[in-house]
């Protein structure tokens, strides 16, 4: 881990229709980190992911990835530039085999167009080699569960923990260096939350990625950020360690409001 | 697609370049054909016109003040008829492209209505009475013709993606149009003769009498819908479930009932507008409704899709460039024909405002499920 | 399989009497509608078992035994319980039918004493006469209430036996009817074979099969549906086991053997066929290319006869000495090639200003670009490019090394040249399915903003989706103009772009097999948009189909008679997750640990 600073958003600013969903938020990320976002709901953090990964456009304020500005990018752009992400409410292809999710996923990285397709050229039959072992490979990472007999099954018929696991694999399948994972233990039993948390440091370690992860299971929070930011209101309102942002009081107030004072 | 709203300021492709290059394209060609009209007008034989246009000739004041009042009383027809594609949008979120089809059936029975009341007299000798009798049935017919619509072919569908009804749509289009060639047999079929006053100008407006009864009676089926939606029960419930549905629920209101209602009022004025077709041209076919369907669908985009002020005002803006493009901007630019070219312009007007502002000129009206 | 819970049969009166009204009064509309179209009288010509039975009368007929049998049907998924069936379903059909056949008595009560015949022009005395079978009012009347109680209360007896029986009986309908309807094709085909003597035992001279005729195609029917599918089936299974190598001989065998049928077919076949086959060739041309945009990428044109027309006027002015502006008279294999460019630029024109609106504007506008330049190519101010409405005429054939395709003289030539094109075309789309540029499409069919945060260039991939159809349409635009000799803006209305829409989605959108079997059927049989099929006498009614059929298959199914398997999942999203669940197909994920095996159900 080189520890360079990878994304570096500044002063950015987003309103829809009146309200200020993200107001002069400034936020960094270095290689190989692990840092969470959480805040109350409303707080602005899908906001946030969407406007990292193009589908949003700010008013305000910059994001530097790897020194270049994502702005006014598209975003299967943002995503050949090395940033994947995962959606809150899974959204996979779902008619699509599960072997297929992960290889179209892949479509930023290869190149092969329609004439290769139409004469079978040996470019064509190599890359298409290349791009279904890298799926498998990338599904193996969650074990046997989406392999084999599954390979070729439409995305549907999975359960929705693996539909989430099949989300992580996605993203992870466009060789991205910046994974933004939104709620990735969503709706999971606090078994498959485990296991999930140990993956996600698995991602870091043995897959490079640096991670970038909104949650509310403060679990899964501890036990696998390097540093916690807390949004509120479209603001940053703490950063820091888990220890010291769960006891800020600005994080309390957020979370629990104020308490009533006593009238003595 | 709604979901993403993104500025093109930063990258420019390839298709975005075309696209402005088609904007330009248009707003030029539109502005070079005003003015070299202006400059018709003016002087017919100018340089312009001898190079681009040998036969020009000045129009007259009679002429264009026609023109207008054509447009506006087909515009107006076209603002009936979009009122329920976009009150069906807006509530439902799907194109029923079977809605012109919903016109023709009003212009059809309006006709069948009109020859057998010809045939009994009363059409020559009370015709008040006999209009009357055909716009009852003709709104009677479009409505059932609409609500059964939707019972058969719609809502089974509720809830599948969007592009699902629309395909059913056309497939009811497509069945209501060749239903009436098989029933009732191919070809035109004549509205009886029109008393004279109908025939005649007004005086002091010197506008054919039968174009003023359009505008009129399209002036106050407008308000009466203004009024229906705006300040009654009905009209509210069927607001809120153009809102959102789940929540309209909640509120108690029968979400189902309120989707027919809003078929059925956009059965009937699509109705009105059939009746006003009918006595505009005296002659209906099997076909009548397929192009003032599309064009009315053009018309309430243009306004604003979900937007029942924009749909009448699309209406008379598509009404009114259709007909008076082809002389004020084909014709000066040396187009012959130019007047065959009126169905075109409209679709381009269509293009030309999805291009340049695509949530129409008053800006869309859409349930929170499309919207978002 | 799971054994369904069965409880006894319910009572023959235990009915659902709102359901059966309902089926009655639908059943009675349905029947009178069919006979307003006149479609008794106008088909009567065409027999189906001498003597007996018309198509007239078929028409009418198969509708009480459909909705006498379908007002009991129940959708049991697995795992829920359902009631054996008894007298009650045929109870229930009975009631249908009878409902419908008072509602026919009324109308031909009607006919002979009122006269409707302004507006309804059917309204005449043949419909009567056809009606009433040529009896007088009273017994007409009478027949219709007998006949429909009987098939209705036949509709629910279908429910009743079992399975094996239901199979056999709905088989030997289904290929009677077929084999009726094939007449004309079989008369050719027997001739080609010198089987003549066959085709003479089994069809009457003046039409329609013999009892004879019935009696074999009964036999057939029941002995596939008994012996043969079995059989059919047993094949099958060691088709799918087989694998690799041996998979690869299987289908290079049976393409040869295909593609051996194509070429040595026609030759048996008369004009009149492989005038046809020609037509549905062209169509299923046209059919692929709109698959690939709506049934790959999930893109709507309504417009796509657009391209078609650049085909053929491309070709048209290209290629014809009466071509206005210029007449270069360029051989055909030349002017195709210049084709392919035109609809590329055709296909970018049309895709780009509407390649980011939403699917439903998307229609509209592309049907409104195709009216565009439909009405443009008509106008007098282009008539000098494209001959206005007179057209261009005079093309030539197109010389293919030595062999000319002319219009009509050589149907069997315009076929061959139709199936080399079709036979391109459906390479590209299976190729295509399995590709880089496929995986993107279906990925912006399901769900485009997710396959565009996948890195998914969806412009660039949509207008590839556009390039690629308007190339195929192009092709049979070609083909089209060097087969009948002109062109004329008639030939490219909507109406085509929606034929060919049905023939899609018929088919089942995004299946090449649902294609071809979707294009065979409709244009072959009923006929194409401007041209008849094989049954000519439903030329009035056949656009009347088409439109019921679509919005019933949207209703029904809406992936097709040939579903394509990803598009059955999408669209019963419901049925099947709770079908696979009681199956065990879909995973519980209890327990399972990384390293764990997870063992199919």
């Amino acid at each position: 881990m080189s520890g360079e600073r990878l994304l570096t958003i500044t002063d950015l600013s987003v309103s829809f229709g009146g309200l200020d969903a993200l107001s002069h938020l400034d936020f960094h990320v270095d290689e190989g980190e692990i840092v969470s976002v959480i805040g109350p709901n409303g707080a602005g953090k899908t906001t946030f992911f969407n406007m990292i990964s193009g589908m949003v456009t700010p008013s305000s304020g910059d994001i530097l990835f790897k020194g270049e500005s994502l702005l006014g990018l598209d975003p299967n752009q943002v995503t050949a530039r090395g940033i994947a992400r995962t959606f809150q409410n899974v959204r996979l292809f779902a008619n699509m085999t599960i072997l297929e999710n992960v290889m179209v996923a892949q479509h930023c990285r290869t190149k092969q167009g329609i004439f290769g397709s139409l004469f079978n050229t040996r470019a064509f039959r190599d890359e298409e080699r290349e791009i279904q072992e890298h799926g498998e490979k990338v599904l193996g990472f969650f074990g046997t569960r989406l392999t084999g007999y599954r390979l070729h099954q439409t995305a549907s018929v999975l359960s929705y923990a693996n539909r989430r696991r099949l989300e992580i694999a996605r993203a992870m399948a466009t060789k991205p260096q910046l994974l933004l994972l939104d709620e990735p233990v969503a709706g999971m039993n606090p078994v498959e939350s485990v296991e999930l948390t140990k993956l996600i440091g698995q991602l870091r370690s043995e897959w490079g990625f640096t991670i970038v992860m909104i949650e509310h299971d403060m679990g899964v929070v501890r036990d696998v950020s390097d540093r916690v930011v807390v949004l509120d209101h479209g603001e940053t309102i703490a950063q820091g360690s888990f220890e010291d942002v769960s006891t800020d009081p600005n994080v309390v107030e957020a979370y629990l409001g104020r308490p009533v004072e006593e009238k003595s | 697609m709604t979901t993403t709203l993104r500025s093109r300021a930063a990258s420019k492709t390839g298709v975005d370049w075309f696209l402005t290059f088609l904007r330009v394209a248009l707003s030029t060609l539109v502005i070079v054909g005003l003015a070299a009209f202006i400059g018709q007008q003016i002087d017919p034989d100018n340089f312009f016109a001898r190079t681009v246009n040998e036969d020009a000739t000045r129009l007259s004041w009679e002429a264009l003040k026609d023109l207008v009042i054509s447009g506006l009383s087909q515009g107006s027809m076209y603002g009936l008829i979009a009122l329920g594609y976009s009150m069906v949008y807006g509530v439902l979120g799907f194109i029923n492209f079977a809605h012109g089809e919903v016109f023709m059936v009003g212009a059809m029975t309006g006709m069948i209505t009109s020859t057998k009341l010809a045939e009994g007299g009363l059409w020559e000798s009370n015709f008040i009475l006999a209009i009357l009798i055909a716009v009852v049935v003709s709104v009677l017919c479009s409505t059932a013709t609409a609500v059964i619509m939707e019972r058969i072919a719609y809502r089974p569908l509720r809830g599948a993606p969007r592009l699902i009804p629309l395909i059913t749509s056309i497939g009811v289009s497509f069945f209501i149009q060749n239903t009436s060639a098989v029933l009732l047999g191919p070809g035109a079929k004549n509205y009886p003769r029109l008393p004279d006053w109908l025939r005649d100008d007004v005086p002091v407006l010197g506008i054919e009498g039968k174009k003023v009864v359009v505008l009129v009676v399209a002036a106050i089926s407008m308000g009466a819908l203004w009024y229906l939606v705006e300040r009654t029960k009905t009209g509210k419930a069927m607001r809120a479930v153009a809102e959102d549905k789940e929540i309209a629920s909640l509120m108690g209101i029968d979400v189902d009932r309120t989707i027919v209602t809003t078929f059925a009022v956009g059965g009937a004025m699509a109705g009105v507008a059939g009746i006003l077709w009918g006595i505009l041209f005296g002659s209906v076919t099997e076909f009548t409704g397929f192009l003032p369907g599309i064009k009315a669908f053009s018309a309430a985009v243009v306004g604003g899709i979900g937007n029942l002020g924009g749909a009448m005002a699309g209406g008379l803006t598509l009404g009114s460039s259709e007909s008076l493009a082809p002389q004020l901007v084909l014709e000066p630019l040396g187009v012959t024909g130019h007047t065959q070219l009126k169905d075109a312009v409209a679709f381009l007007v269509l293009i030309f405002v999805l291009l340049v502002k695509p949530t129409g000129l008053f800006g869309e009206r859409l349930s929170s499920e499309d919207r978002a | 399989m799971s054994e369904s819970l069965v409880s006894p049969p319910r009572s023959a009166f235990d009915q659902d009497w709102r359901k059966v009204v309902r089926f009655g009064l639908i059943l009675a509309a349905a029947l009178l509608f069919v006979s307003l179209t006149d479609m008794p009288d106008k088909l009567d010509r065409k027999i189906v078992i001498e003597q007996y039975l018309s198509m007239g009368y078929l028409v009418l007929l198969w509708l009480p035994l459909a909705l006498g049998g379908l007002v009991t049907r129940e959708v049991v998924l697995e795992g829920m319980a359902s009631h054996a069936k008894g007298a009650r379903e045929v109870v229930a059909g009975a009631a249908v039918g009878l409902i419908g056949g008072l509602g026919l008595s009324g109308l031909i009560w009607l006919l002979d004493t009122r006269d409707l015949s302004d507006p309804l022009v059917n309204w005449n005395d043949d419909l009567l006469e056809i009606l009433t079978f040529g009896q007088s009012v009273g017994t007409g009347a009478l027949y219709w209430v007998l006949i429909s109680v009987s098939l209705g209360a036949m509709g629910g007896l279908a429910q009743v036996v079992p399975a094996a029986v239901r199979r056999s009986v709905m088989a030997s309908i289904v290929a009677v009817i077929l084999v009726a309807a094939l007449e004309a094709a079989l008369d050719d085909i027997s001739e080609g074979f010198r089987l003549e003597w066959l085709f003479d035992l089994m069809f009457a001279k003046r039409g329609g099969l013999t009892v004879a005729g019935v009696v074999i195609v009964i036999v057939v029917a029941v002995g596939y549906s008994l012996i043969g599918r079995i059989k059919t089936a047993e094949v099958k299974e060691r088709y799918d086991a087989l694998k690799g190598a041996e998979r690869q001989k299987a289908n290079t065998g049976l393409l040869l053997l295909t593609a051996a049928a194509v070429v040595i077919l026609p030759m048996f076949l008369g004009k009149l066929t492989n005038e046809l086959l020609a037509n549905v060739g062209l169509f299923l041309l046209l059919a692929l290319g709109l698959n690939i945009v709506v049934g790959l990428a999930g893109i709507l044109d309504l417009g796509y006869v657009a391209f078609f027309a650049v085909g053929g006027y491309t070709t048209a002015i290209l290629t014809s000495p009466s071509s206005p502006a210029f007449s270069p008279e360029l051989p055909w294999i030349v002017a195709v090639i210049i084709v392919v460019f035109m609809a590329c630029i055709a296909g970018l024109f049309i895709g780009a200003p509407v390649i980011r609106m939403r699917g439903d504007y998307l229609a509209i506008v592309t049907l409104g670009f195709g009216e565009i330049i439909r009405l443009t190519v008509r106008s007098d101010w282009a008539s000098g490019l494209t001959g206005g409405a007179q057209g261009i005429t005079s093309i030539p054939g197109a010389q293919i090394f030595g062999l000319t395709e002319v219009r009509g003289i050589n149907p069997q030539a315009v076929f061959y040249l139709v199936a080399f094109f079709c036979a391109i075309a459906i390479y590209m789309s299976w190729r295509l399915e399995r590709s880089r540029l496929g995986r993107a499409w279906m990925a912006v069919r399901e769900d485009e903003s997710v396959a565009e945060a996948m890195g998914v260039n969806t412009v660039n991939v949509k207008l590839m989706a556009f390039v690629v159809g308007a190339i195929l349409a192009a092709f049979s635009g070609a083909i089209f103009a060097a087969k009948v000799g002109s062109v004329f803006e008639t030939s490219f209305k909507v109406l085509v772009s929606i034929v060919i829409l049905v023939v899609v989605i018929v088919g089942g959108m995004g299946r090449i097999a649902g294609v071809i079997a979707g294009a065979v059927v409709l244009i072959g049989v009923l006929g194409g948009p401007n041209q008849p099929g094989l049954l000519a006498e439903f030329s009035e009614f056949k656009l009347l189909i088409y439109g019921a059929l679509l919005v019933w298959m949207m209703l029904k199914r809406p992936e097709g008679l040939v579903p394509n398997a990803r598009r059955s999942r999408e669209l019963h999203q419901d049925e099947f997750l709770q079908d696979a669940w009681l199956k065990g197909e879909i995973d519980d994920d209890d327990g399972s640990t990384v390293e764990g095996e997870v063992a199919p159900a």
